[in-house]
């Protein structure tokens, strides 16, 4: 028998061949993209593991210097009183167009790497006198073997898979003469085993600050709320994908609804039948999800170049550009759709299993139920109050994206009440029959579309919302840039020495040279970069600042104040008047903040004698030139030329700006993707909603043309409802993706990258996206007004025959 | 002569023959019952004089217009103009309320008359009721709505497809009545299909179709 | 698997070439490195301080303790030179590996621990005038090496101990020549087996003051082992009459080396030549998973000598990036003493 009751259930599929084919592209849909977001951030989150592994970062203890490089006298010292501690030299090295990091440690005392035992290991183990002493070896990567093998002034380099890209591993005393820093030392970490009395580190090097392993914002935590970021919009995703899922199994069920009750009266038990129909759903769950899986590795395998850049370029997280198949991704994917799968058809399931022996069989009891249900607006107002009330009472990201989701759900779940408020409004006051006509039948329409247009709007919203964030950001980051980047040469000089040559010679011959100084000094926010500047009118005139005072500069050139970046005023809730501690017994008042969209780190600027003070031999190699514009070139050459510089050591000023605003695009690049990719999975909810409404539709149209209405013109008419709801929906969305916007900058952006960012509005871009989703309402109503316009007057002459 | 049906052929799309040579002409204010067996093809016979579907051969001429001559949109604008339809199902537009079904047609044909359909309302009893929609109404209700509809365009032919054929013995009588006094009333002429002798005896003429031929 | 590992440089240390190269590779060719030529004219202070011409150097201290508790103790403190190239330099790239060793050894347990470093910074190193050798916060120092101070610290354990000696240093074989297989392999090696030692233990059961006596070892090579010798058995023998025996066999594939100097109590040495003394195992015990022998019968017939020399504990295994068995040994038999026992290869 149940071979038999299969068979029926699935006869279904046979002859609703685009039903099923929607079905099951709903679910790979909603699963591919959810699986791409979470493959992109495994990946991402691994290749921070992998590094931590493979370079034993975040292990031990460290002892950094604030206020700069620890000579090795120091650790001498350290060593001597009994302190069991293993040198390290950090540095990056510009290899072409790519910038590396080097980590030099004291392979000696240095915890074993895994690099170094691969090499070891390998059928030609080095020899260790080659590893310590001069030229050395460099361990890499094989990709960044290839790159520096045009390189030979560079040490051999060894090739090791256990490394992440863009890292040079080498011993400490290779490493201080390829970056150029002898005698120096970036940090010390705390190796275990300490002896069983030592001294206390006041007593040898009291410069010095220990930082506890667990104390240490660490790269996942850093990239935390990029991922956060990611994960939403995959949920976004997961969820309009969703929509599909339960409009189609809605109908299904609801087509089926005559055979269940055959099936019932022929005797088979409504529990039976609804494990079947569980199970049969659970079988094309896998299958979308597999489909999904397919989608969403390659979709992955796309997006993550642009995701690897991104962390590279806002965090200098190492990650990996590609991505690797995990079993666990692969079955939580599964899971995921076959849990979205149920979740979408549980309420039909449900009503299913409620259904009367001998209820009718027809679609518009289905419908008719779906209809007039006041529960999902009261659900809409309350999800919205909920999110306003949550970020009112809690801070955080997570908090910041609850109000986001509550805000969005809501207001989806109010559409429906709100569209038929407005087309309400609209069939009053029309005066034309076919108009009025429109318009209810719209209305009546509206049960069965509001699931794909509540994916419409939640598309649309996040389009506007994000959109208006990226391009506002763009826009307050390129006045920025220019605010920032005022000189027209910056010089990198390879050293110190050559820096002051280079700025001796530049001085008598352009207007300024600003010197761009800068230490690494510890806060307990993180690591704080401690600039040094000197008096210019380039920065009181043109210097970003978001809060000042009164003689600001004046103060901080006098020596006696500070300015924060947003960040750090932000994260410590610093603002001006506050005091900023640099040194122990070194504060300063804070004398103003400035914007600042480089990197998520705590910056300050001092004055130039502030900072010798506070980090003396601070490096002295890079140089901003102010020069008459038109001179900038020529300059440029003749620095390159008289001090033998590569081109990228010197720099011009819409060079700079280029490069910046690359990395900035590349930020977003991944979030405009997901963007429209959720817009064209709306998009397809809209047509799928339409061609299941189809075989409603008719009952409805027949009667008007028996009216008197051609078939061009019902199908006209078809098309234009489709773009009618669309548009409203969209003028919906707009204050509703204006809400998600200031979201994103006043709230997200805050807790995610520290700072906030002006709103600026766009109505370009909503006449474009207006544009876009008209288009794509059209789209989705063509295929089934050209089926109507194709309808052989027969098929609609059967709605009035009598034997129906 | 206001329908003038001449040797009308027409094939199911299976090319089974449902009409064959069939011919009848109908006067301006007169009433015509259409009878036969269930299939016999009267049903397509009227759904062909409301130019809703095409014919194989023969003409079909309404208020002077061959039917043969008019394109999609031509034959749309006959139907809004010139004929009214009651079906059995009273298919009525279900989005609408009664107020607006009973205007939709005239409003269409241009030729809506606020007088005429309050009147109307009253004369069919369904003063009380404009506000409802077409799903809250009975069988016999929704019948007296969709007969308003017709007559409410003032149409020169109305055709009726067993208007009483879903309706109860009461709601029957009482729906024939009104739709019998209304077109004298407009001085429309009538074409009715029923498979009810009783009816058919009620109408100026009966004509019976048979195996696709007039008998 | 490390670059530590090849500290004792000598050079690697991989199990696998172990057999073929001799025990921590000290069998390996002296390429560039200077060799320990026969006639050698030790000149002293000079000679304490560190050869780095030579591939391998120590500073090698042991001493029998007795604690006010009344228990034996044994404390080994070691400072090894190794030279990846036959130089030094200032800074990190200095060729000069050091190593240090110091353990504690009591009836009942045995605490470990090493430092590394290289040379060149100053973290480690040896001055010969005043002498100090150190590693860390580790040293042995003094005016001159009959008078040191000595500390060493681990996890569990750290030490501080005066050492003084009257007597003059001993040299080994031929006037610190010293061969160490048939093949002629060598290397310099005097020693100041006469220290009485002072001091305290500190241990994580307690402090603990004690007295006793402490030798130290000097040597230096670029390649003291043949290619067929596999590890060595090294006794350095006190006994309560005051005299001392040197003695070590070297195991190798064509047949054991043996070596010896009898010290009598004025400190007057008398080098033995290969077979003079006998050295036998007579017991293992199993020790970091491998049989280790623990208890010994030495016999020099030529000075009456029969002795059974057992472990104070088993457990003196130097679980150390190259390992070996370092601990204290009772003597028994027709004399009675302490000392200190050294195996590596097993």
């Amino acid at each position: 028998m149940t071979r038999a009751v299969i068979q029926a259930l699935l006869s279904h599929w046979r002859v609703h061949r685009l039903q099923l084919a929607t079905l099951l592209i709903g679910i790979a849909l909603a699963t591919g993209l959810w699986s791409a977001v979470q493959a992109v951030n495994a990946e991402a989150r691994a290749s921070y593991e992998r590094a931590n592994d493979q370079l034993a970062f975040g292990q031990y203890d460290e002892l950094r210097n604030p206020s700069g490089m620890i000579p090795i006298s120091r650790y001498v010292d350290l060593r001597r009183a009994g302190w069991q501690v293993a040198a390290v030299l950090e540095g990056s090295l510009q290899i072409g167009e790519r910038r590396l990091q080097v980590l030099g440690v004291d392979m000696v005392t240095y915890p074993t790497l895994p690099a170094v035992t691969q090499v070891e290991q390998s059928a030609t183990p080095p020899n260790p006198a080659d590893m310590l002493t001069a030229p050395g070896r460099l361990l890499a990567a094989p990709s960044v073997q290839k790159l520096l093998r045009d390189h030979p002034h560079l040490p051999p380099v060894l090739p090791t898979d256990a490394l992440p890209p863009d890292l040079i591993l080498t011993d400490i005393g290779v490493a201080e003469t390829l970056l150029n820093k002898p005698g120096q030392i970036s940090r010390l970490i705390v190796l275990p085993n300490q002896p069983q009395s030592v001294q206390p580190l006041s007593d040898i090097a009291p410069e010095l600050e220990l930082t506890r392993a667990s104390a240490r914002i660490d790269t996942a935590q850093l990239t935390d709320s990029f991922h956060l970021n990611l994960t939403a919009f995959g949920l976004l995703s997961f969820a309009v994908g969703l929509f599909i899922v339960h409009g189609t199994v809605g109908l299904a069920f609801a087509q089926r609804r005559a055979m269940i009750r055959t099936l019932r009266a022929l005797g088979v038990s409504m529990q039976q039948l609804v494990w079947m129909i569980t199970i049969e759903l659970a079988l094309l769950a896998l299958i979308g999800g597999l489909l999904g899986l397919v989608l969403g590795f390659f979709l992955a395998g796309a997006l993550l170049p642009d995701v690897a850049a991104t962390l590279r370029g806002l965090y200098s997280a190492p990650v990996d550009g590609q991505i690797t198949l995990h079993p666990h991704w692969a079955l939580s994917g599964l899971a995921m759709a076959l849990a979205g799968t149920l979740l979408a058809s549980g309420h039909a399931l449900f009503r299913l299993s409620r259904m009367p022996l001998l209820t009718g069989a027809g679609l518009q009891a289905w419908r008719g139920a779906t209809s007039g249900n006041r529960v999902i607006p009261l659900a809409g107002v309350f999800l919205i109050a909920g999110g306003i009330v949550i970020s009112y009472l809690f801070d955080g990201l997570i908090f910041g994206f609850a109000m986001v989701a509550g805000i969005l759900t809501g207001s989806a779940l109010l559409l429906p009440v709100l569209l038929s408020l407005v087309i309400s409004a609209f069939q009053r006051w029309t005066q034309s029959p076919v108009a009025q006509w429109v318009w209810a039948d719209m209305r009546a329409q509206l049960p069965g579309l509001s699931l794909a247009l509540m994916a419409l709007l939640l598309a649309l919203a996040a389009n506007i919302g994000v959109g208006t964030m990226v391009s506002s950001f763009r826009l307050t980051f390129t006045g920025w840039l220019d605010q920032r980047l005022t000189s027209e040469v910056y010089v990198t000089a390879p050293d110190s020495e050559l820096g002051q040559e280079i700025a001796q010679w530049l001085t008598p011959r352009v207007t300024a040279v600003l010197p761009i100084r800068s230490a690494e000094l510890m806060h307990e926010t993180g690591p704080l970069f401690l600039y040094g500047v000197i008096d210019d009118q380039t920065y009181r005139q043109k210097w970003p600042l978001i809060a000042s005072t009164k003689d600001d500069w004046d103060r901080v050139f006098a020596g006696k104040a500070v300015l924060i970046n947003e960040q750090l005023a932000r994260r410590s809730n610093l603002w001006p008047g506050d005091f900023l501690t640099l040194a122990p017994d070194h504060t300063l008042t804070i004398a103003g903040v400035y914007s600042d969209y480089g990197n998520p780190t705590g910056q300050a600027i001092v004055s130039m004698a502030q900072l010798d003070q506070i980090a003396p031999g601070a490096e002295a190699r890079r140089f901003g030139i102010r020069v008459a514009p038109d001179r900038a070139s020529e300059l440029a050459q003749d620095i390159r030329d008289r001090f033998e510089l590569p081109r990228h050591a010197v720099v011009q000023q819409a060079t700079m700006k280029a490069q910046s605003l690359a990395v900035f695009e590349k930020t977003f690049v991944v979030t405009s993707a997901l963007n429209i990719l959720t817009l064209g999975v709306a998009g397809f909810a809209i047509l799928t909603s339409l061609l299941t409404l189809w075989t409603q539709r008719l009952p409805q149209i027949a009667p008007v043309w028996a009216l008197g209405l051609t078939r061009a013109q019902l199908a006209r008419l078809e098309v234009l409802r489709s773009v009618l709801l669309a548009t409203l929906t969209a003028v919906l969305a707009l204050p509703l993706g204006l809400v998600l916007a200031w979201a994103l900058l006043a709230v997200v952006n805050v807790q995610a990258f520290g700072w906030r960012l002006p709103m600026y509005l766009f109505p370009a871009d909503w006449i474009y996206l207006f544009a876009l989703t008209l288009v794509a309402a059209f789209v989705a109503a063509a295929l089934p007004a050209l089926r109507l316009l194709r309808l052989p007057p027969a098929d609609l002459l059967k709605v009035f025959a009598n034997e129906r | 002569m206001l329908l003038r049906i001449d040797q009308i052929q027409k094939s199911y799309p299976g090319g089974r023959p449902v009409l064959r040579d069939v011919s009848l002409t109908l006067d301006q204010g007169e009433t015509l019952a259409l009878t036969g067996e269930s299939g016999c093809g009267k049903s397509t016979l009227l759904n062909l004089a409301a130019a809703l579907d095409s014919f194989d051969g023969g003409e079909i001429t309404l208020d002077g217009v061959p039917l043969s001559t008019l394109d999609d949109s031509g034959r749309a604008d006959l139907r809004r103009h010139r004929v009214s339809l009651v079906f059995q199902q009273f298919n009525l537009i279900p989005s609408l309320t009664v107020e607006q079904n009973l205007s939709f047609h005239a409003r269409l044909a241009g030729c809506h008359d606020t007088g005429w359909s309050t009147h109307l309302a009253d004369r069919l009893g369904l003063s009380d009721l404009l506000a409802r929609y077409p799903e809250n109404l009975s069988g016999g209700q929704q019948q007296r709505v969709a007969i308003g509809r017709a007559m409410a365009a003032r149409p020169k032919l109305l055709l009726a497809d067993e208007p009483t054929g879903n309706l109860d013995e009461t709601a029957s009588a009482n729906v024939l009545d009104l739709m019998l006094a209304l077109v004298a009333e407009t001085g429309a002429a009538l074409l009715l299909v029923t498979h009810s002798q009783d009816i058919a005896a009620r109408l100026d003429r009966c004509v019976h179709l048979s195996g696709g031929h007039i008998t | 698997m490390n670059v530590k590992l090849w500290l004792l440089c000598v050079c690697l240390l991989l199990p696998e070439t172990l057999r073929a190269q001799g025990y921590a590779g000290l069998g390996g060719s002296a390429d560039g490195f200077d060799v320990p030529q026969p006639g050698y004219q030790f000149e002293f202070p000079r000679d304490h301080g560190p050869h780095p011409s030579f591939r391998i150097e120590w500073w090698y201290l042991t001493a029998n303790l007795k604690g006010d508790d009344g228990r034996d103790y044994g404390i080994q403190w070691t400072l090894f030179r190794s030279a990846l190239k036959p130089m030094e330099s200032e800074g990190w790239q200095s060729p000069q590996l050091w190593m240090g060793h110091a353990a504690v050894t009591t009836p009942d347990a045995h605490y470990f621990a090493e430092r590394l470093s290289r040379g060149g910074i100053g973290q480690a190193g040896v001055t010969a005038q005043p002498f100090e050798a150190w590693i860390d916060e580790w040293h042995m120092r003094g005016p001159d090496p009959n008078t040191l101070s000595l500390a060493a610290s681990g996890d569990q354990f750290e030490y501080n101990l005066t050492l003084n000696a009257k007597t003059p240093f001993v040299f080994h074989g031929d006037a610190g020549f010293s061969v160490k297989s048939t093949d002629g392999q060598a290397s310099y090696y005097y020693a100041q087996p006469f220290y009485t030692v002072k001091g305290v233990l500190h241990l994580p059961e307690g402090d603990v003051p004690v007295t006793g006596q402490g030798w130290l070892d000097r040597e230096w090579s670029s390649q003291p082992l043949a290619a067929d010798q596999s590890g060595w058995d090294w006794f350095s023998l006190s006994f309560d009459d005051g005299d001392k025996l040197m003695a070590f066999r070297l195991r190798g594939a064509r047949g054991d080396f043996t070596a010896a100097t009898w010290i009598n109590a004025d400190g007057s040495a008398t080098p033995l030549p290969d077979g003079s003394v006998s050295l036998a195992p007579l017991k293992t015990a199993h020790v970091a998973d491998r049989d280790v022998p623990v208890l010994w019968r030495v016999t020099l017939p030529d000075q009456d000598l029969d002795v059974e020399v057992s472990a104070l504990t088993p457990n003196a295994w130097m679980a150390a990036r190259f390992e070996y068995w370092e601990g204290p040994v009772t003597i028994t038999g027709s004399h009675s003493g302490r000392g200190y026992l050294e195996m590596t290869g097993y």
